[in-house]
């Protein structure tokens, strides 16, 4: 599903090269769950920037889904973004003047849908993460934990190859964390490719497989015995 | 384009709208306050151009009214002071040698210059009133708006008849309520003279009022006995005559026939109307122009807050369009977006603005009516100008909504979404 290739980028800070990435290789498959893990600094974030399209490599090639990801357009880039890619960011980023609903629907709009099947898989995809119930509230006025349900739930809507959560648990206490995990791993069983780009062990453990990521290049790549979320819930 | 109709871009934008209520009102404002003194100052100028028109309608604009005074200049043997007063015959001298003389009405009047107001006696009521002598062409000077019966004819002239139109204010004084003064007799100067007419007040008039009375100059002649001799003329030129020229025209023939020094300035009095009239019309250009510079000025300084507005809340903003970004938002979606929120902001506070200013205009207009010296009537905008401004809001709504557009575009949805 996504194959990196010799990945680089560097920064300019000022006078000075920050050079972030140093030539990552990683070849995920589909249906993976991988938890990207590394100190502030390691590159984790720039790499799923890149991976999310939202940044672009210096060198190196990066496939998605059989597409070569180069030199993309603003456009291009919008289009692949809301065709290939879900995301979630630690801080939920929901538009805080829509409602659940219409935070779901969102991407739909990008496509191109129409209004009638948006708000059909809106519904759809709030009953899957539980919370059919709050479609017309506002983020305000929900939990968390409830908004980084609904951030999944937006993520889910566009029908992604890939799910790329940034940080996705690192606004939540432990318990709400764990509930968000086992709704990635119920996701995962389904067969969507999940990374999760984290620094807490106890969540990377509840992925399949760990890329440790230091100073910019990998260090360890492991596959790991999965914890269910679920057994703390 | 097909954008801008669907119904989803627009719940979009209302979505925004209504999002930032505050900073909604204050761009409203600014561009409304534009508008509204763009139709207000427009309206205002073109209710005083009405004003000044409807005040001079049937009014012969382009004429001078003139007369003879002392010398000033002692000439041809005679002293200084000396009066000059011109004659009935003068009149056909300047007709018929003057270009550009439409006609030239010869007047009298008791109760102005020469002499006091006769006493006007109907049965037992009485008073005293100014008393006209006038030809029939008078009534192209200044319209006369005849309530009852009619104004005076050539043939009241030419049979010198004894017959008067009065004022109003005449009738209401001399006459019992409800009962018809045309065909009753009234005494002038111990004469009696049939009333053919009564008129009504209007505003263009010098001397006449409503308090009036117009007798034919031949008849004025006979029963005052002034000879040739006359109070003033009117000279009126046709329209297109430069008014100033026919009055040192005439001046220069006048001055000529009565032995008066070419310089001398004292010795034929003269208002000239057509200047006055051409002053007064600058005046309502010039203040049209000052309406149009400072309206489109005001809209203008309208339309940047709103860009400035805008600039700040793509700035506020800039996370959220981060995050439609990274769902999946193209640029071009984006700007569309910016620039459609900063295009309806405008129209709306536009068609706010025109409404309002409809309003006052309409307010103002009646109220102008129990003002009633006042010129201003029918303060209107021509459709033009409204379509104009709108035009000019839309295009600079436009234009001001692609800098923030542009500023919204230009940030990486990364940092937005780094933006805490």
């Amino acid at each position: 599903m996504i194959q990196i290739k010799e990945l680089h980028k560097s920064y300019r800070m000022g006078s000075n090269h920050l050079h972030v990435l140093k030539g990552i290789n990683l070849d995920i498959k589909e249906g993976e769950f991988v938890s990207i893990m590394g100190s502030s600094g390691s590159g984790k974030s720039t790499l799923l920037n890149i991976i999310g399209m939202l940044d672009e490599a210096d060198k190196g090639s990066y496939i998605l889904d059989n597409v070569p990801i180069k030199n993309l357009s603003e456009k291009k880039a919008a289009i692949y973004r809301n065709k290939f890619l879900g995301f979630i960011f630690q801080s939920f980023n929901l538009i805080n003047y829509k409602n659940a609903a219409e935070n779901v629907a969102l991407p739909l709009y990008y496509q191109g849908i129409s209004r009638k099947v948006r708000k059909e898989k809106a519904l759809y995809y709030l009953e899957k993460v539980g919370l059919a119930d709050w479609a017309h509230h506002l983020p305000s006025e929900l939990s968390g934990g409830q908004k980084q349900r609904v951030a999944i739930a937006r993520a889910l809507a566009s029908e992604p190859k890939v799910l790329l959560a940034d940080e996705p648990t690192g606004a939540l206490d432990t318990k709400t964390s764990y509930e968000v995990m086992d709704f990635l791993q119920g996701i995962n069983d389904e067969g969507k490719t999940i990374l999760v780009v984290t620094h807490e062990p106890d969540i990377a453990d509840m992925t399949k497989r760990i890329v440790m990521l230091k100073d910019g290049v990998i260090e360890e790549d492991k596959k790991v015995q999965q914890v269910r979320a679920s057994e703390y819930v | 384009m097909k954008f801008i109709f669907t119904r989803d871009t627009w719940q979009e934008i209302f979505g925004a709208i209504r999002k930032n209520k505050l900073r909604t009102v204050i761009t409203i404002i600014g561009v409304f306050w534009g508008i509204l003194l763009f139709i207000g100052l427009q309206g205002a100028a073109k209710g005083m151009e009405n004003g000044f028109e409807s005040a001079f309608k049937g009014m012969a604009t382009n004429s001078i009214f003139l007369w003879g005074q002392q010398t000033g200049i002692p000439y041809g043997g005679y002293n200084r002071n000396r009066s000059v007063r011109i004659e009935l015959s003068d009149t056909y001298r300047i007709a018929n040698q003057i270009e550009g003389v439409q006609f030239v009405a010869p007047r009298n009047a008791k109760g102005i210059f020469d002499g006091a107001p006769p006493l006007v006696v109907n049965n037992l009521k009485s008073g005293n009133y100014k008393v006209f002598g006038d030809y029939p062409v008078i009534d192209m000077v200044s319209k006369k708006k005849l309530r009852k019966g009619r104004f005076l004819n050539k043939k009241d002239i030419d049979e010198k008849r004894k017959i008067c139109v009065i004022g109003e204010r005449i009738e209401k004084e001399l006459f019992e309520k409800g009962e018809d003064p045309i065909g009753k007799y009234i005494k002038i100067s111990n004469i009696y003279f049939q009333v053919v007419g009564v008129y009504k007040r209007n505003n263009t008039d010098f001397f006449e009022g409503d308090n009036s009375i117009f007798i034919p100059f031949t008849t004025y002649k006979k029963v005052f006995n002034t000879g040739n001799q006359i109070g003033w003329m009117v000279i009126a030129g046709y329209p297109d005559e430069d008014i100033v020229a026919i009055e040192q025209k005439v001046k220069t023939l006048l001055k000529r026939r009565y032995s008066v020094h070419p310089d001398d300035e004292r010795a034929f009095g003269a208002a000239n109307l057509g200047e006055m009239f051409g002053k007064i019309t600058g005046f309502v250009k010039g203040l049209k122009f000052t309406a149009l510079i400072v309206g489109i000025a005001t809209i203008l300084a309208g339309v940047i807050a709103i860009g400035n507005i805008l600039l700040i809340t793509v700035k506020e903003r800039t996370k959220e369009i981060g995050i439609r970004r990274a769902l999946g938002a193209k640029p071009s979606e984006i700007r569309g977006q910016i620039i459609l929120e900063s295009v309806f902001l405008t129209l709306v506070a536009g068609t706010l603005g025109i409404t309002v200013g409809g309003i006052l205009l309409s307010l103002l207009n009646q109220a102008a009516k129990n003002w009633e010296d006042f010129p201003f009537v029918n303060p209107t905008v021509s459709l033009e100008y409204i379509v104009m401004a709108l035009l000019i809001m839309v295009v600079l709504g436009t234009l001001i909504g692609l800098i923030p557009a542009q500023r919204a575009v230009n940030v990486r949805p990364i940092e937005a979404l780094r933006e805490e």
